[in-house]
């Protein structure tokens, strides 16, 4: 086990490339994952309180594209 | 539009490319692909940093390339789908490409980040040094360079069709760049050293290295089509939530 955290006396690159990899990854993960419900819940909120006039001429014009039919 | 394509087939395409139905069709991808994600990527890591050699020349720093190359693919293959989505935005005037156009680039952007960091970081013990104005990774820095004003772009213009459109030109203007990093160490007498994977006389790198350097390829691929799924979810929520406000607004407008 120690020879992996050794690295041959490479241990500050090869850990410095794994570490900087893992943390791109997660804040990407993480920062995807939360805008996903972020939007979630301000289009539900926002759903709520519109009435269903409102509601429906979002979903059906806006939504299916500008050459609904 | 009818006339050049059979109408079946635009009409097949239109139905997929409808924002409902992505939603509906996503929601239920999300989750396996988020598992097969984990799952290839940890194989690839364990691979990758205790059950392979380290290298007769490079000893044990050989095990940066996991993570580099497949960023390095990634980097490429990121723009690849933005600039494909970005042309069929434009041609066909579909919402749905221009938020997939929007979100690869954010993903993009960080791996190729992540290709110059660990590029670096294998550069120094290597090379002997950080850095090397040479042709590779001159090119792969405008490439990020590229990603950053396409971004920027987006975040500028605020009606989504127009900003779409303005950056729908830059990528495919910055796709000229795509064939430049590919060819580069062809081309030009490079620090960096030539595909060693995909070359016409097949791998150059030994079977037990080839194994973690395929887990981790197809695992950071798999994680790229997770987090575009995810990313372009969200973007389709924000033009719900924009159009919703727009609505109210219109609707208190009238009222």
């Amino acid at each position: 086990m120690d020879e992996i955290f050794h690295m041959g006396g490479y241990a500050f690159y090869v850990w410095s490339a794994y570490g900087a990899a893992f943390a791109v990854i997660v804040a990407l993960v993480w920062h995807s994952v939360a805008d996903y419900r972020a939007q979630t819940r301000l289009a539900e909120t926002l759903e709520k309180a519109a009435g269903g006039r409102v509601r429906r001429a979002a979903h059906l014009e806006r939504e299916t594209g500008e050459d609904a039919s | 539009m009818a006339a050049m394509n059979s109408p079946t087939a635009l009409q097949r395409f239109h139905a997929y490319a409808n924002p409902a139905r992505f939603m509906a069709l996503s929601s239920r991808l999300v989750a396996p692909l988020w598992i097969l994600s984990v799952l290839v990527l940890g194989a690839g890591l364990w691979f990758a940093l205790f059950d392979s050699p380290p290298d007769y020349q490079q000893g044990e720093t050989v095990r940066i390339m996991y993570v580099h190359v497949p960023s390095a693919w990634l980097s490429m293959f990121g723009y690849g789908v933005m600039a494909f989505a970005s042309a069929v935005g434009l041609v066909f005037r579909h919402p749905l490409s221009d938020v997939c156009a929007k979100s690869a680039a954010p993903i993009g952007a960080s791996f190729t980040f992540l290709a110059l960091l660990t590029g670096s970081l294998w550069g120094q013990p290597m090379w002997g040094t950080w850095w090397e104005w040479d042709a590779r990774m001159t090119s792969v820095l405008i490439l990020f360079f590229l990603y950053l004003g396409y971004i920027a772009l987006w975040a500028t213009i605020e009606e989504p069709v127009r900003a779409a459109r303005a950056a729908a030109v830059l990528a495919l203007v910055g796709a000229i760049n795509i064939p430049i990093i590919r060819y580069s160490v062809v081309w030009w007498n490079t620090l960096h050293q030539p595909a060693s994977v995909f070359r016409m006389d097949g791998p150059s790198i030994a079977p037990a290295m080839l194994l973690p350097l395929g887990l981790m390829g197809v695992g950071f691929t798999l994680l790229f089509i997770t987090l575009l799924l995810v990313r372009m979810r969200a973007e389709v929520m924000r033009r719900r939530v924009r159009n919703l406000r727009l609505a109210t607004a219109g609707a208190a407008a009238e009222g």
